[in-house]
């Protein structure tokens, strides 16, 4: 992963001290409220409902064991003892106090860690496929250039005072495990007809209450012009985007009102100007970002030796079965296998991590995935290189920590808000109703019949449980002071990403279970064999869901 | 009959810019020599009856008045407001010795824009001044923006800002103040 060097060393640390400063002047009384805001925010720090709310950076969702280790401490020593998986592949402290603050980010410091750009109007942290590197489906490893990213938008002069938030993400993969079209900008890794390496840009992606999906400006940016590409990007959305109303503010916005074709003229005509300049990747730059991303010390092994391995493993084991069937991802690499850690055991808030777990975790990955890990926008921990030889005793560790609850990709790994519980923007809990339809749909044998089901729950229609790209998505609500449920179906984040359908009135927190039971009936009784939900759903359409959700009982 | 066509009255971003009687410039506390004038008096005033002095005109009277104050090109400066981009200024930027960006909230981010385009596209080398309610916090931006003058509205001395023009003593990125991105500083072999 990227080592920092005596510069970024200098600049995260002069960051602490900037933010040591600007935290006291507003307990001195010198910075106001309303000026500290954007500041705070730009270090991550919310006020929320219960207490601040620190979200630290996780660039591109990679961590090392180190960084792992120093944040269980952190947990422990200045919070309640846990930490949260974001869908952004940060991490949150929900309980620090806010003169602790700048301490905790010294702390971070000293293991290249920090909290800058996790919140505000200016660009967020990039997120990728957290299979990068090691999938099999991969054109290109894009960690290279999310690190080059990551240090364009960091401390960016320009762009730290935009007209709202602004994400991006990056998919090298066949599948787009990313997210891309829901995002400001999502770049997916291509290469041309020489063979060379580019960019297809999209652009105006975002969730929220206008929920689009990005629209394509161009098919191929040569990777020499990645950055100056950007810059032309958020350049016209710094000048032309709209700063008279918040909800209106988002590029996405900028984009529908102009249209695709003439907002890409404007950044084509701002790039022709910048595109010979300094920002331009010199092959150097983008050789030297790879070198931070080294193949590790693989073993050799010959084609399907490990298989035969966990053929018999799985034979004799059916729980090791079931876990390496839905928890473990294929390697590019003979005799390596991705294992997902899931966050999501039936009663535990989606995400949420003790710092002991924190600690097991880097155990894990120092023993078995070269002492490194990524977060997935899931809300889940990948340990991405491990021995398909040792996935058995790797499996017995993680079950003992909590971790290998065989659930992903299904039903019960469900992405979710810290809704009504812990944020103050929220209309509704979230992680009860998580919780009911977890202890509901707890048969293991009928999840896996379902197959592979994303079901995304957000507290309020800032979206950040992603409700509009879950097959399933479940938005709360408020109606006079009481919360409700709104349903949507048919939401995608992959390659043929779609936006749901909201299936009608909303339903109390009661209802909930009982009503995702009759939604999957209707998926179960008229599926094909082998057909996954989102399948079923664009074949037969909202209609005949609706129509059993909402029958009049006879 | 059709109407004839209205003057585009310019209206003012949020609040207008104050005119304070000492400012940062260079990096030290100096005396304001120019008078901004706000929007909204366009109509009543000409080239004659404009008073004598140094005197910061809004974009839209400058664009008007531009060739018949050629002679006081000296002292006529130009400011932009929020929603007033570079390329209203474009090449006559050159010409100015002083041109000011107005940020009617701290939180308006188009003046960073304007002012890197000032100095890197358009060539613009005299006084980039920086007017109405940005802070403190704000300068080491400002600055790597190409700012080098700052009309501060808030209460605190001038002097408790000067140490936040350096908030950091190096970038990630190419800006104003750093021509080259750290990719093309740091040895890469």
């Amino acid at each position: 992963m990227y080592r920092y060097d005596e510069q970024d060393h200098a600049l995260v640390r002069q960051r602490v001290a900037q933010f040591r400063g600007q935290t006291e002047r507003y307990l001195a009384g010198e910075l106001k409220e309303e000026e500290f805001l954007p500041l705070r925010l730009q270090n991550g720090l919310y006020v929320q409902r219960l207490a601040p709310m620190l979200r630290i950076a996780v660039p591109y969702g990679l961590m090392n064991s180190a960084q792992l280790r120093r944040l269980a401490h952190i947990t422990r020593k200045y919070d309640k003892g846990y930490a949260h998986f974001t869908t952004r592949q940060n991490v949150q402290l929900n309980w620090p106090n806010l003169e602790d603050v700048p301490d905790i980010l010294a702390e971070l410091a000293e293991v290249e860690m920090h909290a800058v750009q996790t919140s505000g109007n200016c660009i967020r942290n990039t997120t990728t496929d957290q299979f990068a590197g090691v999938a099999r489906d991969e054109l290109v490893d894009p960690r290279p250039y999310c690190e080059l990213i990551r240090q364009w938008s960091t401390f960016h002069p320009e762009f730290a005072f935009l007209p709202r938030k602004f994400k991006i993400a990056v998919c090298g993969a066949n599948e787009d495990r990313a997210a891309i079209r829901a995002h400001d900008i999502g770049l997916q890794i291509v290469k041309n007809a020489q063979g060379e390496t580019g960019f297809q840009v999209f652009v105006g992606g975002g969730l929220g209450r206008t929920p689009i999906l990005g629209a394509a400006i161009r098919d191929f940016l040569p990777e020499t012009d990645l950055l100056s590409y950007l810059e032309a990007i958020v350049r016209v959305y710094n000048q032309l985007g709209r700063r008279d109303n918040k909800f209106k503010a988002r590029i996405k916005i900028l984009v529908k009102a102009m249209g695709s074709e003439a907002f890409a003229r404007h950044v084509e005509a701002e790039w022709e100007q910048i595109k010979d300049g300094a920002d331009q990747l010199t092959p150097e730059a983008i050789t030297w970002a790879k070198r931070f991303f080294p193949e590790p010390a693989y073993k050799s092994f010959t084609d399907g030796h490990g298989d035969a391995v966990l053929r018999d493993q799985a034979g004799e084991d059916k729980a090791f079965a079931r876990w390496l069937e839905r928890n473990t991802f294929p390697h590019r690499v003979n005799g390596y296998q991705s294992v997902t850690l899931s966050t999501k055991p039936t009663g535990i808030p989606p995400g949420d991590v003790t710092d002991r777990q924190l600690e097991a975790i880097a155990e894990l990955a120092d023993k078995y995935s070269f002492g490194e890990v990524r977060v997935t926008h899931e809300q889940n921990v990948v340990l991405a290189d491990v021995e398909q030889e040792q996935l058995f005793a790797l499996w017995q560790e993680a079950r003992k920590h909590g971790f290998a609850t065989p659930n992903i990709g299904t039903l019960t790994d469900m992405i979710c808000c810290p809704g009504g519980d812990y944020c103050s923007l929220a209309n509704a809990k979230s992680i009860p109703v998580a919780e009911a339809i977890q202890r509901k749909f707890d048969d293991l044998d009928y999840l896996y019949d379902l197959g592979d089901l994303d079901l995304n729950i957000s507290g309020c229609m800032n979206a950040c449980g992603h409700h509009h790209i879950g097959h399933i998505g479940i938005l709360g609500v408020d109606k006079k002071g009481e919360e409700f449920y709104q349903i949507q179906l048919g939401g995608n984040s992959t390659k043929k990403a779609s936006l749901g359908k909201v299936l009608g009135p909303s339903f109390s927190r009661d209802e909930m279970p009982e009503t995702i039971e009759k939604i999957l009936d209707v998926f179960v009784e008229n599926r094909q064999p082998e057909e996954f939900f989102i399948d079923t759903y664009n074949r037969i359409g909202l209609q005949p869901f609706k129509e059993r959700v909402y029958a009049k009982a006879s | 009959m059709p109407k004839p066509a209205e003057p585009a009255v310019k209206k003012p971003v949020g609040e207008q810019p104050e005119n304070p009687a000492q400012l940062i410039l260079d990096g030290a506390v100096a005396s304001n020599q120019w008078n901004l004038l706000p929007l909204g008096g366009e109509a009543q005033i000409t080239a004659d009856s404009l008073a004598p002095g140094k005197v910061i005109l809004p974009l839209s009277l400058w664009l008007e008045l531009r060739e018949q104050l050629h002679d006081r090109r000296e002292e006529i400066g130009v400011w932009l407001d929020s929603d007033e981009t570079a390329d209203l200024l474009g090449d006559d930027a050159k010409a100015l010795p002083l041109i000011a960006a107005h940020f009617p909230a701290f939180t308006d981010g188009r003046g960073f824009t304007l002012g890197r385009l000032l100095r890197e596209r358009y060539g613009y080398t005299g006084e980039l001044r920086a007017v109405g309610n940005f802070i403190r916090d704000q300068l080491t931006y400002l600055t790597r923006c190409g700012f080098n003058a700052f009309a501060y509205q808030g209460d605190e001395p001038l002097e408790n800002l000067l140490g936040s023009m350096r908030d950091f003593n190096d970038s990630y990125q190419a800006a104003v103040d750093q021509p080259l991105p750290i990719f093309r500083r740091r040895a890469l072999d």
